[in-house]
């Protein structure tokens, strides 16, 4: 399952660093959605600083949405869902590699995000450990939860604008406890945004253990 | 229409006689359980002390909100497990989940709406940032996403195995977003009847109203359900008589070599019927 897992998440990684299209046209939209975010609340640092981390949150889901698609067009074309079936590859792994994948490019891209939200909101990090945990373990339960949705959605001509309905009320406690865990972060003294914290754990852990279990059979829906 | 009713009808037991009767019944014994549960509520219970006739809202709105958050999910994430495992796997859940989720989804926007009528009055918003509204609003999200898969065509076993996934995707979040609205906030009056110690906090002849309410309006879901579960069994016959007919036409279509006229007639009704 882990060596699947590794192939299948080389591969997609492999097609990203080639075409770059997360880089060069997601991790764009997601800043330029800080930016419209900040035209919206207008030009007062205070309400920007308050809602900085659920902007971010909210910048992250939009540009999850976007990575799924592209992951799974990835494999829409030239048979390439198939051809992933045939190779005899477990689904398990399929589903690990394919949400590795989607976490790692989501990750680079909440790195240029957080750069954004400093540089654009003028926020302080007091514990930057916190932020980076919550941010790491939310984009895992964000990518797995969207692979999910990505290849119950794949072989369908309104995939575009199904995909977002289904993932992005599913994905609603990412945002709640994402922002609440960075806000947390953001304070002066130390507030627990512990049990936040471990609701991001758990939605990571029941949607990575859920798709391990059936992702097989959904592989079989497309 | 009626042609393929009947061969559906002969085809599949649920549309049956006797399904028949049980939904008159059903629907019968809702309904006068609802004209009772209106009656009680509105003339012969008295008002409340602090909330005055607006407490007659009770008799209502919370049976209507333990059927869809409850119930009808319920039942949809069941049957969508029972369709999944192979060994239950049939037709049946696959329809029974459908209805349920698409009743359940007419009784999660009634509860929303009838609890906007009772907040703004009681809270003075019609709308307000709490954990179950907003729990209810996501469910009513979740739901519309699941029909709006179901509503793509395909292959009725690819489709029931698709929108089982997805019930199953989205139920597991339910408990899930219920804690976490729940740590968001909450303002929401607590759960009158079905409350820790299960002693309900309201007594005598509005008791037994709220009780003929949760029992009536049950009736009333599952008499919807069943109508709702007719319907596909109707349209699943429908959409196959129509295939028949139209690969039927297809057929005749080839047999006479030069008949000008007669392939045009006969493929109107063919494009019309598939």
């Amino acid at each position: 399952m882990w060596r699947d897992a590794l192939l299948v998440a080389g591969k997609d990684l492999r097609i990203e660093l080639r075409s770059r299209v997360v880089l060069n046209q997601v991790a764009p939209f997601a800043v330029l959605v800080l930016v419209l975010f900040a035209f919206a609340l207008g030009p007062q640092r205070g309400p920007m600083v308050q809602a900085a981390p659920g902007l971010f949150w909210v910048a992250v889901l939009f540009a999850a949405v976007l990575a799924v698609q592209r992951s799974t067009a990835v494999e829409s074309t030239e048979g390439t869902r198939d051809g992933l079936r045939a190779a005899g590859l477990d689904p398990a792994g399929v589903f690990l590699g394919k949400t590795g994948a989607v976490a790692l490019e989501l990750v680079v891209l909440e790195a240029f995000l957080t750069g954004g939200v400093l540089l654009f909101y003028g926020v302080t990090v007091h514990s930057a450990g916190l932020l980076v945990v919550a941010s790491l373990v939310g984009t895992a339960g964000l990518a797995a939860v969207g692979t999910l949705y990505g290849a119950l959605s794949s072989g369908l001509r309104v995939r575009e604008t199904l995909l977002p309905l289904l993932l992005l009320p599913v994905a609603a406690p990412v945002l709640l406890a994402g922002t609440r865990v960075w806000q947390a972060a953001f304070a002066t003294h130390a507030t627990a945004g512990d049990p936040w914290l471990r609701l991001l754990l758990v939605f990571a852990a029941v949607y990575l253990a859920l798709g391990v279990v059936i992702f097989g059979p959904l592989q079989e829906a497309s | 229409m009626t042609a393929h009713a009947s061969t559906s009808e002969a085809g599949a037991a649920p549309a049956g006689r006797g399904f028949t009767r049980a939904l008159r019944v059903l629907g019968v014994l809702g309904i006068v359980g609802m004209g009772f549960t209106v009656w009680l509520g509105l003339w012969v219970t008295p008002p409340d002390r602090t909330q005055g006739d607006l407490v007659r809202l009770v008799y209502l709105h919370p049976p209507i909100a333990w059927i869809s958050l409850y119930l009808a999910f319920g039942i949809a994430a069941l049957s969508s497990v029972l369709w999944l495992w192979p060994r239950t796997r049939s037709r049946f859940w696959d329809r029974l989940a459908v209805s349920a989720m698409e009743v359940g989804v007419v009784f999660t926007a009634l509860t929303l709406f009838t609890g906007s009528l009772w907040g703004r009055p009681t809270w003075g918003v019609w709308w307000a940032w709490d954990a179950r509204l907003t729990a209810t609003a996501l469910l009513l999200v979740l739901q519309l996403g699941y029909l709006a898969l179901r509503r793509v065509p395909s292959d009725p076993d690819v489709r029931a195995r698709r929108a089982a996934l997805a019930a199953v995707i989205a139920a597991v979040d339910v408990p899930i977003v219920h804690f976490s609205v729940n740590w968001w906030r909450t303002l929401h009056q607590n759960a009158t009847v079905l409350n820790a110690n299960l002693s309900p906090t309201i007594h005598g002849a509005m008791a037994w109203t709220l009780l003929l309410g949760f029992v009536a309006m049950t009736l009333v879901f599952f008499w919807l359900l069943l109508l709702r579960y007719r319907i596909e069994v109707l349209a699943e016959g429908a959409g196959d008589a129509a295939l028949q007919v139209a690969l039927a036409e297809r057929w005749s279509e080839g047999a006479p070599a030069d008949e000008p006229a007669g392939p045009a007639s006969n493929r109107e009704p063919a494009r019309s019927g598939s």
